[in-house]
C-alpha cells in the first residue's frame, strides 16, 4: 500500500472512517461466499458521495485498485477485497433521502437496506418490489451492483426494472448521474447497463427507485406432490394457463426434511416436493387465479393443498422456504449454494439429470428454487473433511452449470458471476461477446482499477482488448482461499 | 467511386445490394447504396466491408422512425433489415420469443396471439403519415418506444432479455440469453435499446412475453385545468385497482383534457374495477370495453406521431416532442407547456402516458421554426426551474427532458434536438469504444454521437 494513501484517506474520511489494523481488516475478508477470502490492504467508510469520489480519485491517482462493499451478503464474491487495494465500505451511507408517492419514487443512499425502503414506503401504500432473501440486511447499492432478484421477481421484475436514476462515482473519481429518475432519460441507457455490472463500472452513491403499489389482495398456496417432476408439470400448467403468479417456489424432499427439522414448518408429511404459489393483485383476479391454480395442481397429481388465509398463515408457509438454506446447514457439514437458470419448461428433465449426477457422484443435492423462472438453487452437500467429497462436490456443482448451459439457460440467475464463476463465462459467451462487454468496461474504467478480477475470466481479456485506450493493469488471479478453506 | 458502381467488397458481402433511390434518404441525407442482408453472416460481412472501406452505415427496419434524431453526418449505406424477418423461436411455455430484427411488430403479434401471448409494448402500428412501412422489432428496440402500457410493462429495455448485434467492425456479439432471469455478464441489450443504431446493428433479440389479458376495460373522463388533470391522474395511478395505463389527450389549449385508464385481467374483476375506477375519477366518467379513438394515437392527429414519422424518413408531419418528467410534476409540466406555447404563439396538441411521466407534444407542420424553437426553449427552461419537490439538491439535478423526436428540416436547423443530457461524457466514451471510426449512424444521437 502506497504510504501516502493512508494519510490522504484519513483526511477524506476522518480517522474513524479508515481501518488499517490487519486484525480489524479481517472483518471484511469475505462476503457471503466464504470460500474466497482476502483481507484488503485498507478499508474506508465514507459518509457522503463527495467522500466516495475523493477516495476513488485518490486511488486512481495512486493506481491502487478499489472494491466497493455494501452489506457483504453477496454470494459470488463480488465484494471480495484485493489484498493490494482499498475496500470502500458503504454501510455509513444509509439515509432515505425522499419518498415521492405520487411519482412512485424514492431516493436512497446505497447503504440503506432493501427492506428499509419498503418499510418507509408502506405508510403511503407502496413497497419496493425486488426482494432478495437477504432483504433484511442486504443494501440497495449492492442490489444495484448485482441486479438482485428475489422470489417475487417472477411477476415484478428485477432491480434493473425498478431503478430510474443513479448517482455514481466513476472509476476516475467523478460524480455523475445516470438517468434522471424518469425512466425515460435522453441518451444511452447507461443506467441499465450499469445495473448488474457487479461493481466493475463505478460506485453507486444515490439511487432513485420505483415504488410499487401494495396489491389489493395476496394469497399463498402450498401444494404437495409426490415428485419434483409432478410439481414441475404443475408449474408449466399454471404458466401455460396465462397466470403470472408473484412467486412460484419449489423444494424437494431433502430440502423439506431440512426445513422441517429446523423450523417445524409442518409441510404435508411424505411429500416428495412442495410448491409455494403466491398470487397478488386485484381481489377478483387473485380469487380466480387461486381457484385455477388449485385445479391445475390437482390435475398434476397434487396430494394436499393449503391456502393461507391471513398474513400469519402466509408467514408459516414461507418460513420453511426462507429457512431452507440455513436449515440444510444442519443436515450436512458443508454445502455449496449453486445458482443456475434453465428454461422453465426444461425443469423436470434438468432435475432428473441432477438426480442422476448426484447418485453417480454419491453426493446429496437438496433443491430449493424459484420454479416460476427456472432459477435453480441446488445445494450440494458434502463433508469438507473428506478430500474425495470436496472434489466430487465441486465437480458436481460445475456439472450442474454445464447442464444449465446445455439447456439454453444461464450460469447465474441472481447471485452474480463475481470471482466464483468467471471461469464459466467462456462456456456461456464467445470471445467476441466477452470482448464487446470489455468495450463497455474500458469506456468506464480504462485503468482497470474498479473491482478488477471480477466477472470476466482472467487475465487474458482486458490487456488484449482492441480498443482499450489506456494501459490496463494486469489482473492477478482472484483472491486465494485461506489455508483453512483450502480443499 | 460513384453511386452506380457498387464496391466489390460490398457486393461480395451481400447478394442484395442496390443503388439507393430518393426514398432511401435518411432525414434528408442520400445514401449511395442499400444492402439487404438475409442472414447474420451477410449482415456481418456488410459491416466488415463498410469498415474496410470507411463507409458510414445507417440501419433501417420499417423506416417509420428513420426521420427521428439528427440527420446522419454521413450515410453511404443503408442496411435494410426487412429480409431478416423470421420469428426464430416462440417458446410459449417459457413466455419467450427469439426473433430477427426485421420481423414486423404486427407479424409478431399475430404469431404470439395464436398462443394467447403478446410482446407488451403496444407500439402504434403506423400512426400519422407513416406510409413507409410497419414498425419492426429492431426499429422499436433501437428507438426504445412504447405505448400506453409502459406504466405496467415498461419499455423495450424492460422486455428484451437477449440481443445479438453486429459491431461496426463486423464482429457478431451476443449478450443476455433466452431465460428471463439471468445476470451473467453485462446486459448490453439495455445499451442497444434506444441507441438509434449508433452502437451496432441489432440482428436478433429475445423478448420476455406476457399472457394476453382475458378482458380489458377503459374508464374515461373529460377534465378541465392542469390541476384537476393531475389530480385525476394521481388518483387513478395511486389506486389499488392495478391500472395498466393512465393516459391523457389534450387536443387544444384551454379545452377539455381526456383522461383514460386501462384495466386488464379477469372479466368479472375488470368490470368490478371499472366501476370502482369510475368512483375514483368522478360521476362524469364512463366505462367502456372498447378503446377510445384517441388511445395511444398521435397528439391532435397532426400526423407527427409517437408511432411514425413521415414517408422517406423525413419529418413531414410537424414537430413531435417527447416530454419526460416525474409524475408528481404533471400539473407544472402541463402549465409549462401552455405558458411556453402561449408565449411562442403556438397551440400544440399534447397526449401520452401521464402517470408514467411521458407525454408527447405535437406542433403543426406549418408552425414557424422560430416559434417552435421558442416553445422548446421556454418549456425546457420552465422544466429546469420547476419545483424539484422533496430533497431538492440531493436528487438528480435534472428531473425531466424535452427531446425533439421528429421535425421538419427547417425546424431541425434551429433547435437543439436533445437538450441537456446527463452522463454525456460517458456516452461518448462508450460510442468511441464500440465504434471508434464513427461509422454507425454518425451524428444521429444525443451530443452528436
Amino acid at each position: 500500500m502506497n504510504e501516502t494513501l493512508i494519510p490522504r484517506m484519513v483526511e477524506i474520511c476522518g480517522s474513524s472512517g479508515v481501518v488499517s489494523d490487519p486484525l480489524e481488516l479481517r472483518t471484511y475478508e469475505c462476503d457471503g461466499l466464504t470460500s474466497h477470502r482476502a483481507a484488503p490492504a485498507l478499508a474506508v467508510l465514507p459518509e457522503t458521495a463527495e467522500q466516495v469520489a475523493a477516495v476513488v480519485k485518490a486511488c486512481a491517482a495512486a493506481k491502487v485498485p478499489f472494491v466497493a462493499r455494501g452489506s457483504g451478503t453477496g454470494l459470488s464474491g463480488g465484494a471480495l477485497p484485493r489484498t493490494d487495494g482499498v475496500l470502500i465500505v458503504m454501510s455509513k451511507m444509509r439515509r432515505i433521502i425522499a419518498i415521492d408517492p405520487i411519482s412512485q419514487r424514492a431516493i436512497v443512499e446505497p447503504g440503506v437496506t432493501n427492506l428499509a425502503v419498503s418499510t418507509a414506503a408502506r405508510p403511503f401504500g407502496y413497497f419496493y418490489a425486488p426482494d432478495p432473501s437477504s432483504q433484511i440486511v442486504c443494501s440497495v447499492g449492492g442490489n444495484v451492483a448485482e441486479n438482485s432478484g428475489g422470489a417475487h421477481c417472477l411477476k415484478h421484475g428485477f432491480t434493473v426494472h425498478h431503478v430510474t436514476g443513479l448517482q455514481i462515482v466513476t472509476p476516475a473519481g467523478e460524480l455523475t448521474w445516470l438517468g434522471d429518475g424518469t425512466g425515460a432519460a435522453a441518451g444511452y441507457d447507461l443506467l441499465g447497463a450499469f445495473t448488474g455490472s457487479e461493481g466493475t463500472l463505478g460506485i453507486v452513491t444515490k439511487i432513485v427507485v420505483k415504488l410499487t403499489r401494495i396489491p389489493q389482495a395476496v394469497t399463498t398456496l402450498l401444494a404437495a406432490f409426490r415428485t419434483t417432476g409432478a410439481g414441475g408439470a404443475a408449474v408449466s400448467a399454471i404458466i401455460g394457463a396465462g397466470i403470472v403468479p408473484a412467486a412460484i417456489e419449489m423444494m424437494d424432499a431433502l430440502a423439506i426434511e431440512a426445513a422441517e427439522a429446523a423450523v417445524n414448518c409442518q409441510y404435508p408429511a411424505g411429500a416428495g416436493a412442495v410448491l409455494i404459489v403466491e398470487l397478488d393483485g386485484p381481489e377478483a383476479d387473485v380469487r380466480r387465479d387461486s381457484a385455477a391454480v388449485r385445479a391445475l395442481c390437482e390435475e398434476a397429481g397434487c396430494g394436499e393443498i393449503r391456502e393461507a388465509a391471513d398474513p400469519a398463515e402466509r408467514a408459516i408457509i414461507w418460513a420453511g422456504r426462507k429457512s431452507a438454506f440455513a436449515a440444510v446447514g444442519r443436515i450436512t457439514v458443508a454445502y455449496i449454494v449453486q445458482d443456475g437458470v434453465v428454461p422453465r419448461t426444461a425443469l423436470p428433465r434438468v432435475l432428473d439429470r441432477i438426480a442422476e449426477l448426484s447418485a453417480a457422484a454419491g453426493i446429496r443435492v437438496a433443491n430449493v428454487f424459484h420454479a416460476g423462472d427456472g432459477n435453480l438453487h441446488p445445494l450440494v452437500l458434502y463433508d469438507d473433511a473428506s478430500p474425495r467429497e470436496c472434489e466430487a462436490a465441486e465437480t458436481l456443482s460445475g456439472a450442474i452449470l454445464d447442464l444449465c448451459i446445455e439447456y439454453g439457460g444461464s450460469i447465474t440467475g441472481e447471485h452474480g458471476v463475481g470471482v466464483d464463476k468467471s471461469r464459466y463465462m467462456p462456456k456461456m459467451f464467445g470471445a467476441d461477446d466477452l470482448e464487446t462487454m470489455q468495450l463497455l468496461r474500458c469506456a468506464f474504467d480504462p485503468a482497470g482499477l474498479c473491482n478488477p478480477g471480477k466477472v470476466f475470466p482472467t487475465p487474458r481479456l482486458c490487456g488484449g482488448c482492441r480498443a482499450c485506450t489506456a494501459a490496463c493493469i494486469p489482473w492477478s488471479p482472484p483472491g486465494r482461499r485461506s489455508s483453512s478453506d483450502d480443499h | 467511386m460513384t453511386t452506380d458502381t457498387i464496391p466489390g467488397a460490398l457486393a461480395l458481402a451481400c447478394r442484395a445490394v442496390t443503388p439507393a433511390a430518393p426514398r432511401d434518404a435518411v432525414a434528408g441525407v442520400m445514401p449511395s447504396w442499400v444492402a439487404s442482408p438475409a442472414s447474420v453472416e451477410e449482415a456481418s460481412a456488410v459491416l466488415r466491408a463498410a469498415a474496410d472501406h470507411d463507409l458510414a452505415v445507417v440501419p433501417r427496419g420499417g423506416g417509420t422512425k428513420l426521420g427521428w434524431g439528427a440527420p446522419p453526418r454521413r450515410c453511404d449505406v443503408v442496411i435494410d433489415m426487412l429480409r431478416m424477418d423470421r420469428v426464430l423461436e416462440h417458446a410459449a411455455g417459457d413466455l419467450v420469443a427469439r426473433v430477427q430484427a426485421g420481423v414486423t411488430m404486427a407479424h409478431l403479434a399475430g404469431v404470439l396471439g395464436g398462443a394467447g401471448q403478446q410482446l407488451a409494448l403496444d407500439v402504434p402500428e403506423t400512426g400519422g403519415l407513416a406510409r413507409y412501412g410497419s414498425p419492426t422489432v429492431g426499429g422499436v428496440l433501437a428507438t426504445g418506444i412504447a405505448g400506453p402500457r409502459r406504466l405496467r410493462y415498461g419499455t423495450p429495455r424492460d422486455l428484451v432479455i437477449g440481443v445479438t448485434a453486429i459491431r461496426a467492425d463486423g464482429a457478431v456479439t451476443r449478450s443476455g440469453g433466452k431465460v428471463v432471469k439471468n445476470v451473467a455478464g453485462y446486459d448490453l441489450g439495455k445499451l442497444f435499446a434506444g441507441s438509434y443504431g449508433t452502437l451496432g446493428l441489432i440482428v436478433e433479440a429475445v423478448f420476455r412475453l406476457h399472457p394476453l389479458p382475458a378482458a380489458t376495460a377503459f374508464v374515461t373522463d373529460d377534465v378541465y385545468g392542469a390541476a384537476a388533470v393531475a389530480q385525476a391522474v394521481a388518483a387513478a395511478a395511486g389506486s389499488d385497482l392495478a391500472p395498466s395505463a393512465v393516459e391523457i389527450d389534450r387536443p387544444a389549449r384551454g379545452g377539455p383534457v381526456r383522461v383514460g385508464v386501462l384495466l386488464e385481467g379477469d372479466p368479472g374483476g375488470v368490470a368490478e374495477r371499472a366501476g370502482q375506477m369510475r368512483g375514483t375519477l368522478g360521476a362524469g366518467s364512463v366505462a367502456s370495453r372498447s378503446e377510445p379513438p384517441w388511445w395511444g394515437a398521435a397528439p391532435g392527429g397532426t400526423g407527427a406521431s409517437p408511432g411514425g414519422g413521415g414517408p422517406g424518413g423525413r419529418g413531414q408531419g410537424g414537430t413531435l416532442i417527447r416530454i419526460a418528467f416525474w409524475a408528481a410534476a404533471l400539473c407544472g409540466v402541463l402549465e409549462a407547456i401552455d405558458a411556453a406555447a402561449g408565449a411562442a404563439g403556438l397551440d400544440p396538441a399534447v397526449a401520452g402516458s401521464a402517470a408514467a411521466g411521458v407525454l408527447h407534444a405535437s406542433v403543426r407542420p406549418d408552425a414557424p421554426p422560430g416559434a417552435v424553437a421558442a416553445f422548446l426553449g421556454g418549456l425546457r427552461e420552465a422544466m429546469a426551474r420547476g419545483k424539484p419537490g422533496a430533497a431538492a439538491g440531493e436528487g438528480p439535478p435534472t428531473r425531466g427532458s424535452a427531446v425533439v423526436l421528429d421535425a421538419p428540416d427547417d425546424v431541425r436547423e434551429v433547435v437543439d434536438l436533445w437538450g441537456p443530457v446527463p452522463g454525456l461524457d460517458l456516452m461518448r466514451a462508450v460510442k468511441d469504444q464500440f465504434d471508434p471510426g464513427h461509422l454507425m449512424s454518425p451524428g444521429r444521437f444525443a451530443g452528436g454521437i
